[in-house]
């Protein structure tokens, strides 16, 4: 029943543990972090284990998108946010502690601890089949047949998004 | 208890620390793009669901994999807008705390 640990099934048990935990200690250092710049190092590392679960969920091009968008794009642009507007530390180390500060710990805690009871009590019930693979070729066929509208629309959103952010972040500058 | 990597419970709970991180980070974090951070961590952990059901109970496997690519492309849209927003915040008030834009108080 358990394979060992030298077996190839043994050793994906031990990469994925290994994501696991890259996944928490990433969340802990984004959140638990002083600086916003080691906040994004750790946003960083634990999309890059949420890129691994993706690859042990059967999803490798959705891994590789995980990685292009969100450790390549977003964490890149956060980063250039910082470097813009990061103000002094001892303005934030002289922040009063407010009544959050002391709920948050506990109220997330719960929150994660409640969704994972319901997640385990739950009843999920495994398709009687499936009706393809969910590979690559796929995937590209259900996005350019029943989901092409969205596809067409998503790229309007970003397209919008980015004129408007750059009109956004233009606002302020003419005056100075 | 060594395989543990295929089950589904194992990535529904993965998902639910990964949500109450970002929920406790969005209370802790005093500055705009920390608060930015947490909740792209919320949504990771929404992903990480989508794709364990995906993957375990749907029909049809594509379905769930293609809602976590707009839920990336949402989300690249909306750090865009959102650090552009904090940008021309900080260039007003020289600050993103969030305690600190308060004109209209008083």
């Amino acid at each position: 029943m358990n394979p060992s640990l030298f077996s190839p099934e043994g050793l994906a048990e031990v990469i994925f543990l290994i994501l696991i935990g890259t996944t928490i200690l990433g969340a802990s250092i984004a959140t638990l972090s002083k600086r916003l710049i080691r906040s994004v190092i750790g946003l960083a590392i634990c999309f890059l284990g949420v890129g691994g679960l993706y690859y042990f969920l059967n999803s490798p091009f959705v891994a590789m998108m995980q990685l292009l968008i969100y450790v390549g794009a977003v964490c890149i642009t956060m980063t250039f946010a910082i470097m813009l507007a990061e103000p002094d530390d001892e303005k934030a180390s002289r922040k009063y502690k407010s009544v959050s500060t002391w709920a948050a710990a506990p109220l997330g805690g719960l929150i994660a601890y409640g969704l994972s009871r319901l997640a385990i009590q739950g009843q999920w019930l495994a398709p009687a089949e499936k009706i393809n693979s969910g590979s690559v070729k796929d995937l590209g066929m259900s996005l350019l047949n029943e989901y092409s509208m969205v596809f067409e629309l998503i790229s309007i959103v970003l397209l919008v998004s980015i004129i408007g952010s750059l009109a956004l972040a233009r606002v302020g500058r003419r005056k100075q | 208890m060594l395989t543990i990597s295929a089950h589904l419970n194992t990535y529904l709970i993965i998902g639910a620390i990964l949500f109450g991180f970002g929920i406790f980070g969005l209370l802790h974090r005093p500055s705009l793009i920390g608060m930015l951070i947490s909740v792209e961590l919320i949504l990771s952990g929404a992903s990480v669901n989508f794709m364990a059901f995906n993957h375990f109970l749907a029909p049809d496997p594509t379905v769930g994999q293609i809602f976590t690519l707009f839920i990336m492309g949402i989300a690249a849209a909306e750090a865009a807008i959102a650090l552009s927003i904090v940008i021309a915040v900080y260039r007003n008030y020289q600050s993103i705390d969030a305690d600190d834009l308060t004109d209209l108080k008083g």
